[in-house]
């Protein structure tokens, strides 16, 4: 029996890694989803955009990094206001699928906006974080994966701070159960929705960096969101401690999958898990049931 | 009025429990209800009611108890197969399909009778063609002109005032060529004349289809006025059962719902509880009807 | 003006067409495409072939969508399994086209029925998110059973034969593809006047109460489902034989949401939109090569694909947001216009 621990651990210690992204990004769409009831399925789109503003200050404007990441997380709450602003505020009221639909719009738009601006093929982000090799016991991790988990880990810990302690997220956490009394208790709900969706996109976009960082950018980035779709379908949508605990577990699964079955076998496996999910408990580990009235 | 080939009561509810989670719906219900009846099932709000009318027509699986309609045993089956052997229903809140007509909504209810399959509906010319052409005739014969709704048979149903859409349920409801009718609330929210209307339909259908009629009310004039027989329910129980006469001296009933009616006593029970004396107001009090739910949906 | 045309039998009212008058315009377009191919260069008998497999697929996609408002981001993956079914037939077999287009429609729909079976529990979104998995199944199934799909290098499929005769050119081809949307079309139509249109309507306003008026929810689920992928079974069949190559990258999950805008912006739930849909979706393209090529820089044609791109999406969001019934209400507005006039609206 020569298994080899090691290499599990470190597949582990990687699919962990990338799991804090999925975390950070299921975070990001659990905001979303509880303040405006909207399945943002341009999630990853948005860290696309993130990702490309990132790269057009570092590289294109030679900008230091740290301007370089502060404009991109500008960029990406300015998305996220704009969008919401335009696009799913006018759809108030309409029938959620609706609003989804808008969603696929907008990941299309922002997919060609990013063709036509920087081009189809795969780009790389200049290199910002340390790069020594980093060793948990004899385990090896791509320094990237590790700080860039360590980058998800604080920005996950910060928010729920922030949201646990500022008025502003017993305001959202208000407006998620119920707008209407929300509003009737003096919450200026269109401020939540905008001040959600602003949030959301100035995080993604750091996710994006991250995410760009160690795989590299390309129009094609938002399919990261699909897997981030699975995480929070498994948590549940408005769970945000499901999104935690779903994207590590998401991207342990998809680390496993990928090293022991093959590359091409990741996203298979994580939509064979998802339709296995929607089947057995489609409101995932710790979403809130919808119940259906005659 | 038609006489059933078999006798005995057309639907008998035994001993029927639902709970949803800590909250119990239905505690141990039990009733019957003759062919050719029109029995009403009355309560305050939260007793029960509507939570019964679903369990009888299968959207609920009640925890125990039995549903036998005809006497066959239909708790276990599902619900399309229930409104194909007759149970038709209307609801409390008004469930029309806001992307058909009047007319396309009616057609639904034959909808469990009708024998066109996907290939004869590609096609259309032949037999489903046959089918509709029939099935528009005796909806228009029997059903559009009974309820008076000619007008209307081709308006969008979300375009039409609460009245109408309600007559029109009861249209979809007839179309599906029901022994029994389970009207929830049929006149919730009407006016005078609009009751009046609907409780003639209700006595027409009764005399002239032969249909058997169970309804959830809250008018108690109709209720009073309509009824064969009638159930009251009160936290999931059955609190009474019998003639409208009967049910309205219950004592048991007069404390949960309807009230006696007598104004020295509402004065006497008040004053103890306040510890004042309370004057009889102006203006006339209010009529013997206790329609303490009547604004209900 | 429209006066006195009001129907004397219940035949007449259950009719596709109210007036004589717009028979009389049917039977113009009936013409019209029989004389279209003989008056036309190829670049337009090309775009005529696109434009009717796009319908057929439209039309089979809105059922499912539209009308039993089950959305559904798989239909190019249906599409795939058909073109797959017709190439590999084809390739092994060498049976006849009708056939392999038959054939094509049944393995789209058992696909598609597979697909609709968790219908039942997995609702509105979820179930759209859903197709979106299936979608991806299904490409994985391409790409990788390289012993029946030819893996990622595809399959070359050989020109349909009917009657003897090798439909390879736009031309020839036409007589295939069109005849058999306006069948598909017109059974689609036919299928909204008869219960089992009233039940799929139903269930995509208020499928509990369906359920308890008598309309079996799963069974006419898995029927919407079935026929709409048979639908896109044929279509992509059809789509192989006209475009003669099958790879797993020809249905990628962006074709999904072409069809998904074509039936939003035509119109969701009527036959006519997803006729308009499909011709503007498809039209689209066709006049931005236009602009792009009349603007004055280099390089224009490398601009086309990321604007078609941003163009679908903007198509979806606005008409999602302005116009919410598509082309189809402004058609009809249209000729509410011409019908009431003198009068106003």
């Amino acid at each position: 029996m020569s298994f080899d621990w090691l290499f599990l651990l470190e597949i582990s210690l990687a699919g962990i890694g990338t799991g804090g992204l999925y975390a950070l990004t299921g975070l990001c769409f659990v905001l979303i989803y509880k303040a405006t009831r909207v399945v943002n399925l341009a999630i990853g789109e948005m860290l696309m955009i993130g990702a490309y503003v990132f790269f057009a200050f570092a590289v294109g404007m030679a900008l230091p990094t740290w301007l370089a990441i502060l404009g991109a997380l500008v960029a990406g709450g300015l998305l996220g206001a704009v969008v919401e602003r335009t696009m799913i505020r006018p759809m108030l009221g309409e029938s959620p699928i609706s609003v989804f639909m808008v969603t696929v719009g907008l990941a299309s738009i922002l997919v060609g906006l990013v063709e036509l601006v920087w081009g189809a093929n795969p780009q790389r982000l200049p290199e910002f974080m340390p790069q020594d090799p980093v060793m948990i016991g004899e385990a090896f991790i791509a320094s990237k994966v590790f700080y860039g988990f360590v980058v998800a880990a604080l920005l996950v810990a910060a928010v729920l701070l922030v949201f646990r302690f500022w008025r502003g997220g017993v305001a959202l956490r208000a407006t998620a159960s119920d707008q209407a009394a929300a509003y009737s208790m003096g919450i200026n709900v269109p401020r939540v929705f905008s001040l959600s969706w602003t949030f959301a996109g100035a995080l993604a976009a750091i996710a994006g960096i991250v995410v760009g960082a160690i795989g590299g950018i390309s129009s094609t980035m938002g399919v990261f969101g699909l897997s981030v779709l699975v995480v929070v379908i498994f948590g549940g949508l408005d769970s945000v401690l499901g999104a935690l605990i779903g994207g590590l577990f998401i991207g342990l699964v998809e680390a496993w999958a990928g090293a022991y079955l093959g590359g091409e076998y990741e996203l298979l496996v994580t939509f064979i898990l998802l339709v296995l999910i929607l089947m057995v408990r489609p409101y995932g580990l710790f979403g809130t049931a919808e119940i259906e009235r005659l | 009025m038609e006489t059933q080939a078999t006798p005995g009561p057309l639907l008998q509810v035994g001993q029927l429990s639902l709970a949803f989670g800590g909250v119990r719906a239905l505690g141990g219900v039990s009733f019957e209800v003759a062919p050719g009846t029109i029995t009403s099932v009355i309560g305050p709000n939260g007793a029960g009611k509507t939570s019964l009318f679903n369990t009888i027509s299968g959207f609920y699986r009640p925890d125990s108890g039995a549903i036998r309609f005809e006497g066959r045993d239909i708790t276990r089956m599902p619900a399309p197969r229930r409104a194909a052997l007759g149970l038709a229903r209307s609801f409390q809140n008004i469930a029309l399909f806001r992307g058909m007509s009047v007319l396309d909504n009616i057609k639904l209810g034959r909808h469990a009778h009708l024998r066109t399959n996907i290939f004869d509906a590609l096609l259309y010319f032949g037999r489903a063609r046959r089918e509709e052409i029939a099935l528009r005739a005796d909806i228009e014969h029997r059903i559009i002109d009974f309820l008076e709704i000619d007008h209307i048979r081709h308006a969008p149903v979300a375009a039409l005032p609460y009245g109408l859409q309600k007559r029109v349920e009861m249209a979809r409801a007839l179309a599906m060529q029901p022994k029994v009718l389970m009207l929830d609330e049929p006149v919730a929210g009407m006016n005078r004349e609009e009751t009046e209307d609907m409780a003639r339909f209700i006595l027409e259908v009764r005399a002239e289809w032969g249909v058997t009629v169970v309804m959830v009310e809250h008018d108690m004039g109709m209720v009073m006025d309509l009824s064969d027989h009638v159930v009251v329910l009160n936290f999931g129980q059955v609190i009474a059962d019998g003639t409208p006469a009967e049910v309205q001296r219950d004592p048991e009933v007069i404390r949960a719902y309807l009230g006696s009616g007598d104004h020295e006593d509402l004065r006497r029970r008040l004053r103890g509880a306040r510890g004042e004396t309370i004057a009889p107001p102006a203006a006339a009090m209010a009529a013997t009807r206790a329609s303490s739910g009547a604004s209900a949906p | 003006m429209r006066i006195g045309t009001a129907p004397q039998t219940y035949a007449a009212d259950h009719a596709l067409l109210d007036t004589r008058t717009q028979w009389a315009w049917l039977a113009a377009l009936g013409l019209a495409l029989l004389a279209f191919p003989f008056m036309v260069d190829e670049y337009w008998l090309y775009l005529a072939c696109l434009v009717a497999i796009n319908v057929a697929s439209a039309t089979g996609l809105n059922i499912l969508t539209g009308y039993t408002g089950l959305v559904s981001l798989g239909q190019a993956a249906f599409m795939g399994l058909g073109a797959y079914t017709v190439a590999a037939l084809e390739a092994r077999f060498g049976t006849p086209a009708l056939l392999n287009l038959v054939a094509a429609g049944v393995v789209a729909m058992a696909g598609g029925a597979i697909v609709g079976i968790p219908s039942l529990r997995v609702k509105g979104l979820y179930l759209a998110i859903a197709t979106i998995a299936a979608s991806f199944i299904a490409h994985f199934v391409f790409a990788n059973w390289t012993a029946v799909t030819g893996g990622t290098a595809g399959l070359s499929v050989p020109p349909a034969r009917l009657f003897g005769l090798a439909l390879d050119t736009s031309f020839r081809i036409y007589w295939l593809i069109v005849p058999l949307t306006v069948l598909m079309v017109a059974g689609a139509a036919n299928l909204f006047r008869t219960k089992i249109g009233r039940a799929f309507i139903a269930i995509r306003d208020r499928d509990i109460s369906a359920d308890v008026l008598g309309i079996p929810l799963l069974r006419y689920k898995l029927l919407s489902f079935g026929l709409s992928s048979f639908y896109a079974g044929v279509a992509g069949g059809l789509w192989a034989y006209f475009f003669r190559v099958v790879t797993p990258e020809s249905f990628p999950l962006l074709m999904s949401i072409f069809f998904l805008a074509a039936i939003i912006v035509g119109g969701m739930g009527t036959i006519l939109g997803g006729i308009l849909g499909a011709v503007f979706m498809t039209m689209v393209p066709e006049l931005l090569k236009l602009i792009v090529g009349w603007l004055p820089f280099d390089n224009a044609a490398v601009v086309l694909s990321p604007v078609r791109t941003m163009v679908f999406g903007a198509l979806i969001v606005g008409f999602l947001i302005f116009e919410p019934h598509g082309l189809a209400e402004i058609w009809r507005r249209v000729r509410r216009f011409f019908h009431l006039y003198p009068f106003r609206t």
